[in-house]
């Protein structure tokens, strides 16, 4: 999650920015909630933690889908290197 | 333990000032989107740490799982409008 705040950081568009917060962030919410849903043991906590992982897993992805979409639909050119 | 959860806390709090930054330096609209989405995402983590931390996880999660389903229909809404209306 650190690499995804650098990277939204730095990067020059929202489409690569897209990138950041979708893919790497996910990866860092999984790994974290494992963590946290192994730590607390057998029971109805770690079944409510895994609910809110399953939950996350899908919505991020899907949230950063529609924004890109809608970035697109209304015109929006990706960045390019300039070529001098 | 407390105080690896402390720093964790910490942590979190500082990538949501790196989020923060983009949501208000951001050129266009759909950047600040972006942004409140990695927000919500590190609040709802952040949320379950701070139930850990108080050790009442049962009423944290509740909390988390509420926001979330929140998050999903305020952000779909506001991306399903901008596409109608286009940037400006």
């Amino acid at each position: 999650m650190v690499v995804a705040a650098i990277g939204v950081i730095r990067l020059p568009d929202v489409f690569t920015r897209s990138h950041a917060v979708s893919l790497a962030d996910s990866l860092g919410a999984f790994l974290m909630l494992v963590g946290i849903a192994l730590n607390e043991g057998l029971g109805i906590n770690m079944l409510k933690i895994l609910v809110v992982l399953a939950l996350l897993y899908i919505l991020n992805p899907v949230i950063a889908h529609a924004t890109i979409r809608a970035a697109h639909r209304s015109g929006l050119k990706p960045w390019q290197k300039e070529t001098s | 333990m407390k105080t690896f959860l402390f720093c964790v806390v910490v942590l979190l709090a500082i990538i949501i000032g790196a989020y923060l930054y983009r949501v208000l330096r951001g050129p266009t609209i759909f950047d600040r989107l972006l942004g409140h989405n990695g927000i919500s995402t590190k609040a709802i983590i952040l949320l379950i740490v701070i139930g850990i931390s108080f050790e009442r996880v049962d009423m944290f999660i509740d909390i988390a799982i509420g926001y979330a389903l929140l998050n999903l229909v305020g952000a779909l809404a506001v991306a399903k409008y901008l596409e109608q209306k286009g940037h400006s």
